[in-house]
C-alpha cells in the first residue's frame, strides 16, 4: 500500500514525513521538493512521473541515502536516514539499496562478473560464495553466458541487465531505477521493464521508479506523480504487484 | 587482496599513460641513484672512518708537511696506541688523465693502522724488503691490468723525476665502501732520494694516530695540538671522520648541489604524476560516485587512488634504482675520479622510499577530490 497523505501508521518499509529540499543557486533558493510525504510498504513497486525539474530524481536520492533532506524524516524498514553520518549511510546504502541508473554507469574495465561483484566485495563473503551469488544474480536477468565480456561487447539492454544484476547481487531491502529505460530503444526496455517487473512478482522486491514513459509507468502497482515538489495522490497504475 | 583487482585495473586501462609515468619515476630515481653514488664518493671517507684514528695535519694547510720527529712526540701523548705517517706524492702514471692517490707510507707502522685493507702476508713481506716495492689496490690494479711483479714507472709532479716502482702486492678492501684506488710505496725511499736541501726532507705530509680509547679521542686531539702550539709547525688534529668531511667540503659544497638538484627532480616528479592522477581521476568520476553510491566509503576512494599513485611510485622507483645499480656493476666511468663507486642498500631503500612519499604526496590531492565526490552531483555531470 502507498500512501502520500502523511497519514500512514508508521510501520511501511518506507515512510518519509515533510520532505523539503531546498538548493541553492547563487542568491536563489529553488525549492524542489515541499513537505512531501509518502509511504510504501515491502514488495510495493511504484513508479514516479512528472515534467522535468519536478523532483522525481531528488526524491529518489533522497530516499537511497545519496543526499539529504533540508527539513524532515525518512526511516527504512525501521532506520531513520536523516540523521546518519555520512559513513554510517554509506554503510546503510551497501545493505539496503540497489540503484539502478540510466546510464547503467558499468565499470568499463570490468567483466560483467566483476561488476556484479562489486557490491559483495564490501561483504565478509568468500570469493566461492561470491561467486555463487554473482552467477545467481546473472542468471536471473539472462546474462549467465555474458559474465565474461566487458560492458563494450554488450548491447545497451544487456549493460542495464548487468546493472540490474549489480543492483539485486546483495539483497538491498529495495531497489530505486532512475530512468533505467530512458536510453534504451523499444524491445531493450520492455526486456528490462518485464525484468524488474519479475523481481517484484517472483522475488517480492521492492522498487521505486523514475520515468518519464507511460508504458514504463504502466507496470507498477502504483503511479505517483509529482509536480512542483508535491506529491498527488496514488493511483493504482495496474493490479498491484 | 579482493580489491587489488580494482587496482589493476585503473593502471591498466591507460597502458600508455602509466608506461610513461612509470618512466618518469624511472629516470628520476636513477639520477637519484646517480646522485647518492656520488654523494656517497665524497662522503664515503667520513662514513667509514675508523672510530679511534686521528688525523694531524699542518694547521696552515693540509699540503703543507710536518717534522719526521713528531711522530715520537705524538706516540708519547698519553691514550695514543701508536702513530704512523703518510705523504701525499702527486704522480703522473703514463697520463694526467690517469689520476690516482699514491702515497709515501712508513712500512713498519701502515698494515696495523688500516687492518681494513688485506695485503697477503708474502705480499707485505715482499713490500717490506724492497726498497722501491709498492701496493696498489686491487681496483687500480685492474683499471691498468697491473699484477705483482709489474715495474710500475711514475712521474713525479712535486717530487721531479720518473720513480720506478715493483708493485708487490694487491690489497683488497674488508668492506665495500674501502677505497681500492690507492698507491703505496715507502717514504724511506722518497725521503732518501730527496737532497738535503729539499723542503721536503725529514717531513711527512700528515701523521695517522690511533688512540686507546675513542672516547677520550678529544683529550687527545688537545694535547696534540697544544704540544706544537708554540712551534713553527703548528698542527691541527681531529678525528678521522671530522677530517675526512672536512676534506669533502674542501670540494665544494657537493652535498647542497645534489640535494639542489635531487629537489628539483622530484619537484618537478611530483607536479608530473600529481597531474596524471588528477587527470586519471577526472576520467573516472562516475566511476566513482557509482562505487561511493553502491557502498564504498570517503575512506575507500581516498586510498584506492592513492594506492594506485602509490603503485606508479614503487614499480618505476624500483625500476630507477635497480638501473642504477646495475650501472654500478660497470665500475666506475670516471677513471678513478670516484674510487668508490657503488649504491650501497641502505641509499636504495631511501630511494624507494623517497619515490613511494612523492607517489603518495602526487596522489594525495586528487584522491581527497575524490573522497569528497558528492554521488548526487558527480552523476548529474554525466
Amino acid at each position: 500500500m502507498v500512501r502520500v497523505d502523511g497519514r500512514g501508521d508508521g510501520n511501511s518499509l518506507i515512510t518519509a514525513r515533510n520532505l523539503d529540499k531546498t538548493f541553492h543557486r547563487g542568491s536563489e533558493d529553488i525549492r524542489v521538493l515541499q513537505g512531501l510525504n509518502l509511504d510504501v510498504d515491502e514488495g510495493d513497486f511504484v513508479a514516479f512521473m512528472g515534467p522535468s525539474g519536478s523532483g522525481k530524481t531528488t526524491l529518489l536520492n533522497l530516499l537511497g541515502g545519496l543526499d539529504v533532506p533540508t527539513h524532515g524524516s525518512i526511516r527504512v524498514a525501521g532506520d531513520e536516514i536523516t540523521n546518519m553520518s555520512a559513513s554510517k549511510l554509506t554503510s546503510w546504502r551497501a545493505r539496503h539499496v540497489g540503484f539502478v541508473f540510466q546510464m547503467f554507469n558499468l565499470i568499463p574495465v570490468l567483466t560483467a562478473f566483476q561488476n556484479v561483484e562489486l557490491p559483495l566485495l564490501l561483504t565478509r563473503l568468500s570469493k566461492s560464495e561470491r561467486r555463487q551469488h554473482v552467477e545467481a544474480a546473472l542468471a536471473l536477468v539472462g546474462l549467465a553466458d555474458r559474465m565474461r565480456h566487458y560492458p563494450r561487447q554488450l548491447s545497451g539492454g544487456q549493460e542495464q541487465r548487468v546493472a540490474i544484476a549489480r543492483a539485486i547481487v546483495s539483497d538491498p531491502t529495495f531497489l530505486l531505477c532512475d530512468e533505467p529505460t530512458g536510453d534504451l530503444d523499444r524491445r531493450s526496455a520492455d526486456e528490462v521493464l518485464d525484468l524488474v517487473e519479475r523481481l517484484v512478482k517472483d522475488h517480492k522486491k521492492t522498487v521505486l521508479l523514475v520515468t518519464h514513459d507511460p508504458r514504463a509507468a504502466e507496470r507498477a502497482g502504483y503511479l505517483l506523480h509529482l509536480e512542483k515538489g508535491v506529491l498527488a495522490e496514488a493511483q493504482v497504475a495496474g493490479a498491484p504487484a | 587482496m579482493k580489491y587489488f583487482r580494482l587496482l589493476r585495473v585503473s593502471l591498466t586501462r591507460r597502458k600508455y599513460r602509466t608506461m610513461l609515468t612509470i618512466g618518469s619515476f624511472a629516470v628520476a630515481m636513477f639520477l637519484f641513484g646517480l646522485l647518492a653514488i656520488v654523494q656517497l664518493a665524497f662522503n664515503q671517507g667520513a662514513e667509514i672512518a675508523g672510530a679511534d684514528r686521528l688525523i694531524v695535519m699542518n694547521k696552515v694547510s693540509f699540503i703543507q708537511p710536518l717534522p719526521l720527529s713528531y711522530a715520537e712526540r705524538i706516540k708519547a701523548v698519553p691514550g695514543v696506541k701508536s702513530v704512523t705517517h703518510a705523504t701525499w706524492f702527486g704522480g703522473i702514471y703514463q697520463d694526467e688523465r690517469n689520476f690516482f692517490a699514491q702515497f709515501a707510507v712508513e712500512k713498519d707502522t701502515w698494515r696495523d693502522m688500516y687492518p681494513e685493507f688485506q695485503v697477503p702476508d708474502d705480499q707485505w713481506k715482499a713490500f717490506a724488503e724492497d726498497r722501491q716495492g709498492a701496493i696498489a689496490g686491487e681496483g687500480l690494479a685492474e683499471r691498468f691490468g697491473w699484477k705483482v711483479g709489474d715495474r710500475i714507472p711514475i712521474k713525479g709532479a712535486i717530487f721531479p723525476g720518473t720513480w720506478q716502482f715493483n708493485l708487490t702486492g694487491i690489497y683488497k678492501g674488508s668492506r665495500q665502501a674501502d677505497d681500492t684506488f690507492q698507491f703505496w710505496f715507502h717514504y724511506d725511499y722518497l725521503n732518501e732520494s730527496l737532497g738535503p736541501s729539499s723542503n721536503w726532507k725529514n717531513v711527512a705530509g700528515w701523521y695517522i694516530v690511533r688512540v686507546e680509547d675513542p672516547n677520550h679521542a678529544i683529550d687527545a686531539i688537545a694535547q696534540i695540538d697544544s704540544m706544537f702550539s708554540n712551534t713553527s709547525w703548528q698542527t691541527k688534529t681531529a678525528t678521522e671522520k671530522t677530517f675526512y668531511a672536512d676534506f669533502a667540503k674542501q670540494m665544494g659544497n657537493i652535498q647542497r648541489l645534489i640535494l639542489s638538484i635531487g629537489g628539483v627532480v622530484f619537484f618537478t616528479l611530483l607536479l608530473i604524476t600529481g597531474n596524471t592522477m588528477a587527470i586519471a581521476v577526472r576520467e573516472r568520476t562516475a566511476e566513482l560516485a557509482i562505487l561511493k553510491a553502491i557502498g564504498y566509503s570517503d575512506a575507500f576512494v581516498l586510498f584506492y587512488i592513492l594506492a594506485e599513485s602509490m603503485t606508479i611510485a614503487l614499480v618505476g622507483g624500483i625500476a630507477g634504482i635497480v638501473l642504477a645499480k646495475l650501472f654500478t656493476l660497470g665500475g666506475d666511468p670516471t677513471n678513478g675520479m670516484l674510487p668508490i663507486f657503488y649504491l650501497p642498500t641502505g641509499r636504495m631503500i631511501v630511494g624507494i622510499a623517497a619515490a613511494l612519499v612523492v607517489g603518495a604526496l602526487a596522489g594525495l590531492l586528487p584522491a581527497v577530490s575524490a573522497s569528497r565526490l558528492r554521488v548526487v552531483e558527480a552523476l548529474r555531470k554525466i
